[in-house]
């Protein structure tokens, strides 16, 4: 297979996993932001599974089956029985607003192109591009997780943040350790919804809105 | 691809000991049977890593040691022994008290045991993804205990320590990506492009830009770790609520474990010489963190939470140093690294103390120590004088090497620096003064302690208390040695 090809189709799976992020920053529904999330992670597989293919890495193929069944299917599953367990599905109020947050993304999407390509001048085309892609993600990823006040849609930021890192981690070529970085991200993930979870059986909040939270700083008593 | 290593090396058992110990504790029953074997595993822990002076065992694949961690492995083993001890009495206490049920105590006994292993494979590891590991597990391990209690304070500290540090490692493992991808053109594919042990030899050659690009995502990932302001806002609430020995460990271990990963990072710039200098970021951030703890010290009610602010506080002098570089300040910065663990491990003790037998963390509920519990009280003035920086302790030893070796280069900043250390000077000897002396406030706190927890409790007390005094006035010569030659390394 021509090095064009593999280049062009890792560059355009990567682009789909960031306007993913994109669409993330823009949802109002509950639901709508964990359908994209499972698209994002759906196309995350897939770049994990290309990277697996073109550079020839068997373990890659272990990332992808994580990103694919842990991320696209059983977390946004999670995520959906917990909403309605917990009746949060009402509309969230970003802190900032929609138009706002988009301009900020574009600023950022900016920023790490011109911040990655100057200084990757002589490392492997694959890696430049997808490095650029891969940082963007991550930034749209916290860019998620301070415009939103709910702890559903901040643990999703923080996934869609994690989702770039993995991509950054298996376009760098005969990177080790990635397996086991998705994994311990797994673990993280898990105990998150796990909290989320154990929060609100026990009633200790009326809402999981992180800023109820602050209310509990302990300076007061 | 990893290589285990022969069980003749020292390293191997420093790691597996804790790991073997979590695993043995999960399934011990009773909570006092649990207790005494969590401190006769921290021990053999210890003991273990006690060989590495007699032997230093070549690097492997996964784990290695030099000058650098050989004090923080035993610094680390040491004060989870000595706080494995403490958290026998303290544990004891809590459990006659019915605060914690035998399936709280069992779960904190075996991730006690885990998170000194995460600490211990992060000071050790020889590969930076393997010590991201281990930091993102020592994050977990936490968070899992700060929010033993299950008050609703305790699990808000737990979600914010727990998003606030998921996001800083998260931007940690980035710059490790990077750093790999700096160090791939140079070393080859795979993990010798990872290995510490070789990537200190061969920086010079790595792509500047791409090392300082790296450099500010690993600066912000791990200074949320260390709590350098203006990402530090976890670092109270997690200390305040969770078990005083965990608040213990935490501020005298975990702070420098991150600390150190961020130090390897910078070495690789050091080493590497294109590329920008770090200093200015790391003097920023750790002026911007002096001062406000030093203000924040002022406002607080909580005695953990004012100690907890205490710990910003130090950590922004210690990156302080080390961001103003050269022989002196890299030395002055490790050795304060050293002796603000032993001090405030040691204060974290006596506030445990303190706190159970008042049945309150408001500081304006204890009162006249001295008075009630002499030993303790004055144990305590002496432990937070110590960490005033007032001499001979050890503590005022490094803050004025810190203090001399700017005010050389760069008088300037060391006005800042002094003046942001007078007033955490200020309000921890204000706060001192109510709590130690004045008419005795009425103790309303768990039932008295047996004489043997009262000794446990007490012994680590006066075990760091002892070397901190020691070390302010004599240094030995090996530990000298090993921080001059790391302080080279640091550039």
């Amino acid at each position: 297979m021509s090095q064009t090809l593999s280049y062009d189709v890792a560059h355009l799976i990567g682009a789909i996993v960031l306007m993913a992020g994109f669409t993330l920053l823009y949802q109002r529904r509950v639901f709508a932001v964990l359908n994209t999330f499972a698209f994002q992670a759906f196309a995350l597989a897939a770049a994990a599974a290309w990277q697996a293919h073109v550079q020839n890495a068997p373990h890659l193929w272990a990332t992808a089956a994580i990103a694919l069944i842990f991320k696209a299917i059983l977390v946004p599953l999670a995520l959906h029985w917990l909403v309605e367990k917990l009746g949060i599905h009402r509309a969230v109020e970003p802190a900032l607003s929609i138009a706002w947050t988009m301009i900020v993304g574009v600023a950022l999407v900016g920023l790490s192109i011109l911040l990655v390509l100057p200084v990757t001048a002589n490392a492997a085309a694959l890696t430049r591009e997808s490095l650029a892609l891969a940082m963007s993600v991550v930034l749209l990823g916290l860019l998620m997780m301070i415009t939103r006040h709910n702890a559903v849609t901040q643990v999703v930021g923080f996934m869609a943040l994690e989702n770039g890192l993995i991509l950054a981690a298996v376009s760098a070529k005969g990177m080790p350790l990635v397996v086991e970085i998705s994994i311990a991200f797994s673990v993280l993930v898990a105990m998150t919804l796990f909290g989320i979870f154990f929060f609100r059986i026990r009633e200790r909040f009326d809402t999981l809105d992180v800023n109820s939270l602050e209310t509990w700083r302990g300076e007061g008593h | 691809m990893i290589l285990l290593p022969d069980v003749a090396n020292p390293l191997f058992w420093v790691v597996t000991t804790p790991l073997l110990g979590a695993c043995g504790l999960v399934l011990i029953p009773h909570w006092r049977i649990a207790a005494i074997a969590n401190v006769g595993v921290a021990v053999l822990t210890l003991i273990a890593a006690l060989f590495l002076l007699a032997d230093r065992p070549e690097p492997t694949r996964l784990l290695f040691v030099d000058d650098f961690n050989i004090t923080l492995v035993i610094l680390t083993a040491f004060v989870g022994a000595t706080t494995a001890l403490f958290s026998a009495a303290y544990i004891s206490r809590e459990a006659n008290s019915q605060r914690l049920g035998p399936i709280h105590l069992r779960f904190y006994h075996a991730m006690y045991q885990a998170f000194l292993f995460t600490m211990l494979l992060a000071l050790t590891a020889n590969n930076t993804g393997v010590m991201w590991v281990s930091i993102e597990m020592a994050t977990l391990t936490t968070v899992l205990m700060v929010s033993l209690y299950k008050t609703p304070a305790a699990i808000a500290a737990a979600w914010k320590y727990f998003i606030l540090c998921s996001v800083g490692i998260g931007l940690a493992l980035f710059g490790t990506v990077l750093v790999y991808l700096a160090a791939q053109p140079v070393m080859g594919e795979g993990p010798d492009a990872m290995a510490w042990s070789l990537l200190n030899g061969r920086a010079a050659e790595f792509h500047p830009d791409l090392l300082n690009l790296a450099f500010v995502f690993v600066l912000v990932g791990y200074g949320t770790k260390v709590g350098l302001a203006p990402l530090h806002s976890w670092l109270p609430d997690a200390h305040a609520e969770g078990p005083t020995p965990i608040s213990a460990v935490l501020s005298g271990l975990l702070l420098n474990v991150a600390l150190y990963a961020l130090l390897r990072f910078k070495m690789l710039i050091a080493a590497n010489g294109h590329a920008l200098a770090p200093g200015p970021m790391m003097v920023t951030m750790g002026l911007l963190s002096l001062f406000l703890a030093a203000f924040m010290l002022y406002r607080r009610g909580d005695v953990k939470r004012m100690f907890a602010y205490s710990s910003i506080e130090h950590m922004g002098v210690i990156t302080f140093a080390f961001g103003m570089g050269g022989a002196l300040a890299n030395f002055a910065g490790l050795l304060h690294m050293a002796m603000h663990s032993l001090t405030k491990s040691a204060i974290f003790f006596a506030v445990g103390i303190i706190t159970q037998n008042a049945g309150t963390n408001r500081i304006s509920r204890i009162r006249g120590l001295t008075e009630k519990t002499p030993f303790l009280g004055w144990a305590f003035v002496l432990a937070v004088l110590a960490i005033a920086g007032l001499p001979p302790m050890g503590v005022f030893m490094s803050e004025f090497l810190v203090i001399t070796s700017t005010f050389a280069r760069q008088p300037l900043l060391a006005i800042p620096l002094a003046l942001g250390l007078l007033l955490a000077f200020g309000a921890l000897i204000g706060r001192l003064q109510v709590m130690a002396f004045g008419t005795p406030s009425e103790d309303k706190g768990h039932p008295s302690p047996s004489r043997r927890a009262t000794l446990a409790a007490y012994a680590p007390l006066v075990a760091h208390m002892t070397l901190v005094v020691i070390a302010g006035l004599y240094l030995p010569s090996a530990l000298v040695a090993w921080f001059q030659a790391v302080a080279e390394m640091l550039g």
